[in-house]
């Protein structure tokens, strides 16, 4: 055994209001720059819908994550190591920029100098990619909000499959989610393992995924081998990026941005530790189904004294091994079982994982009359379909599913009969197998949400992995040589990189 | 008043040091302190399109084509002679190299169109982007040129000469620019632009070449890469 730790993400989608305050955030941060600027990091999707870029999830299009062999080992889906060198030259799987959508901008300044006219002025969009004027915007990064759209089209969601959708193409049986994606910092990375120059990496003492810039060499074939498609070619300067999990804020102990700032306090950070050697083993598991699990199998009880004292032993700091222990994402995932990876069938074990979201009862069968199973409400009965859950979290397994999804009412049930003294509402917990102070406990993480119960980060330990005296007044964050954050420049080598400018039509000016 | 000579020992026995010199010195330096700027740097994600077919039309050929100057010019006669005389030697190289370079300018002549008549590509290219596109095009047009002249001497003697001249160069021995003398012009052109595309590679997206070689150590290592603090670079902050 070789444990290591990872800095996990729990996102509670039953809280997600869809704000996009993460998105914004992160983008102003992170991607508010020329060649960037379709990429979202984060992104926040209506469900049902084909998402960003279009229909990511079906793997039968995209070719992303790892396939089972029938051997039982697993190679990424696009390819083994030959495949991906032979298309090196032209990439078969990676989406077009159109596929996420085409970035643009307005031509505000003629709303300010355009003449007297008939009609108001109106600012027309312009491309970011051409620099011209485009007829009309078809895409954007979410299109699909709030189920703006036709059915017929949301309807291709992948997590359809199983699911009876004609019924909730009608209107009183319409059901919509939220969900907020990022990288998954994944345990067994298909970008790290499509990565023909070895650029990409993971972190081995808090799990971050990152793309050596410097070493990156543009042949996109992490693009395609991520299945969640969170890896975005710079199209200005010929190099990939991705979602950095802020790991300078969390080396610093603050929770990334996208959490940070969260406003339905949704998002939770905490320390996982886990069995490095199990990995391969894990993602290889013949049916999908186990491959829930199977990861959740690779996370160890950090209360245990032999564990820790094994962690200690093979490197992860006492401070890690404390955090671990108060870590939400544990209590989630592990404890209280209400916490699903985003598609295990992807094999690619993913650490951002989803609490999945509570929803109204379907009355439309029986007005009046709720199902229930014992003291609660059949989760069956819920609108959102939990076979529809069941395909986004769990690989199509609808057991997990709906134990969590009952935890989290019985939850709601203890309390209410508590709140109006109807009982001590101790049947409720029975049925679901929590005692009253798991309940107590879930119900400060998961309805109170104090910032110091959903962030618990360790400092990493700087001084053993970086020269403080060289960083002492250095820029900072830039790409190549030089502090220069000013217009791009040509130099010697590779030219001018801006290499487009907007030049907008008015065909009313003269 | 500059000789022939002076100016033939120039072109074919001092220039091709110098764009040798300036690949490998140039490179160097760019790998090395501007790594930002390393890259094949694609333009597939704004239009997959054409560049498909073309892309590895291009590419397979041209791979075949440097594959085979290399194998041509510098096998030693050791190797070679015991399985082909010259004129079959040279027949091989013609039909081989023929069919490659067909095709990698069939290849090229897609992308150049892509590159040039779509708006969106051209809009981000730069301007070495094109040079180099049409520069290479015009070498794979001078080498399909040397095919059907080679023709007519299926003797294999020009092709000797061309040979020993070669390895000349690769061998230091600048001496043979001589033989260069009573050479097609063709010929010469192919040779001169050879070595001008030697000269610009470093400052171009051509570097991306010494990458893809770079790329075959994929084949032999895992999948998964850790990177550890103690084992990652420590690498000197950049002011």
């Amino acid at each position: 055994m070789k444990i290591r730790a990872q800095v996990a993400m729990v996102l509670n989608l039953d809280k997600c209001i869809g704000c996009h305050t993460c998105s914004v955030t992160c983008k102003n941060v992170w991607t508010s720059r020329q060649g960037m600027e379709y990429a979202w990091f984060n992104n926040v999707e209506t469900k049902p819908g084909i998402g960003y870029p279009k229909d990511w999830e079906n793997q039968e299009h995209w070719n992303g994550g790892w396939k089972r062999k029938k051997n039982g080992k697993i190679v990424p889906k696009q390819g083994g190591r030959w495949a991906i060198l032979a298309n090196i030259f032209a990439n078969p799987n990676l989406p077009e920029i159109d596929d996420y959508y085409e970035p643009f901008t307005f031509d505000y300044e003629h709303l300010q100098i355009a003449p007297e006219l008939p009609t108001a002025p109106v600012a027309r969009p312009l491309s970011l990619v051409s620099g011209r004027p485009m007829d009309k915007i078809e895409w954007g990064p979410n299109w699909e909000e709030i189920l703006g759209g036709e059915f017929d089209k949301r309807s291709q969601d992948y997590n359809f499959e199983a699911v009876q959708k004609d019924i909730y193409g009608q209107f009183e049986n319409t059901f919509m989610m939220y969900l907020p994606r990022l990288c998954e910092h994944c345990l067994n990375p298909s970008c790290v393992a499509s990565c023909p120059s070895g650029s990409i990496y993971k972190r081995e003492e808090d799990g971050i995924v990152l793309i050596d810039q410097d070493k990156c060499r543009g042949w996109r074939m992490c693009v395609s081998g991520c299945p969640y498609k969170k890896i975005y070619y710079n199209w200005t300067s010929g190099k990939a990026e991705k979602c950095i999990f802020c790991y300078p804020r969390i080396e610093a102990g603050q929770p990334t941005v996208c959490s940070e700032t969260c406003v339905g306090r949704i998002r939770y950070l905490g320390v996982l530790l886990y069995d490095a050697d199990g990995i391969e083993r894990a993602a290889s598991v013949a049916d999908p189904q186990n491959l829930y699990e199977a990861q959740l199998g690779l996370f160890l009880d950090p209360n245990n004294p032999e564990i820790a004292a094994q962690a200690r032993a093979d490197g992860v700091p006492d401070a890690w091994i404390d955090a671990a222990k108060r870590s939400p994402t544990y209590k989630m995932a592990v404890e209280w079982r209400i916490a699903f990876p985003l598609h295990p069938e992807y094999r690619t074990l993913p650490m951002a994982w989803y609490v999945p979201p509570l929803s109204p009862i379907q009355s439309h069968a029986n007005a009046g009359a709720i199902e229930t199973v014992g003291e609660l409400p059949d989760v069956r009965s819920l609108r959102i379909p939990v076979r529809y859950l069941a395909n986004l979290l769990t690989a199509g397994a609808e057991a997990p599913i709906i134990t969590a999804l009952e935890r989290m009412l019985a939850m709601r049930a203890h309390y209410r009969q508590r709140q109006l003294g109807e009982g001590d509402g101790q049947g409720a917990l029975a049925q679901v197998g929590l005692s009253v102070s798991q309940v107590e406990e879930m119900h400060r993480y998961l309805s109170i949400a104090n910032y110091e119960d959903r962030f618990v980060i360790p400092t990493s330990h700087r001084e053993q992995a970086e020269d403080a005296y060289g960083l002492r007044g250095s820029c900072g964050f830039t790409f190549g040589n030089g502090c220069d954050f000013g217009p791009p420049h040509s130099s010697l080598f590779g030219g001018k990189m801006g290499r487009r400018t907007l030049t907008p039509i008015r065909p009313l000016d003269t | 008043m500059l000789s022939a000579d002076y100016v033939n020992t120039f072109l074919f026995g001092i220039y091709p040091y110098l764009c040798l010199a300036v690949l490998l010195i140039g490179s160097l330096i760019r790998f090395d302190r501007e790594p930002y700027t390393w890259k094949s740097d694609s333009s597939q994600m704004l239009r997959k399109g054409q560049l498909r077919l073309g892309s590895n039309l291009f590419h397979y050929g041209v791979i075949i084509v440097i594959l085979g100057h290399f194998v041509g010019f510098l096998a030693p006669h050791w190797a070679v002679d015991w399985a082909l005389t010259p004129a079959g030697h040279q027949l091989v190289a013609m039909v081989v190299g023929g069919i490659a370079g067909l095709l990698a300018i069939i290849g090229l002549t897609i992308l150049l169109h892509r590159r040039l008549a779509d708006p969106r590509i051209r809009l981000n290219s730069r301007k070495w982007d094109i040079a180099v596109a049409l520069l290479l095009w015009l070498q794979l047009a001078l080498g399909l040129l040397t095919v059907p002249l080679s023709a007519f001497h299926m003797d294999g003697a020009l092709f000797e000469t061309l040979t020993t001249y070669v390895k000349g160069i690769v061998t230091l021995n600048g001496s043979t620019s001589s033989l260069m003398m009573g050479v097609p012009l063709v010929y010469k052109l192919h040779v001169l632009l050879g070595f001008t595309i030697f000269l610009i590679s470093p400052f171009t997206r051509m570097i991306h070449i010494w990458s893809g070689a770079g790329a075959l150590a994929y084949l032999v290592r895992p999948y998964q890469i850790v990177r550890s603090p103690r084992t990652r670079a420590r690498v000197p902050v950049r002011s």
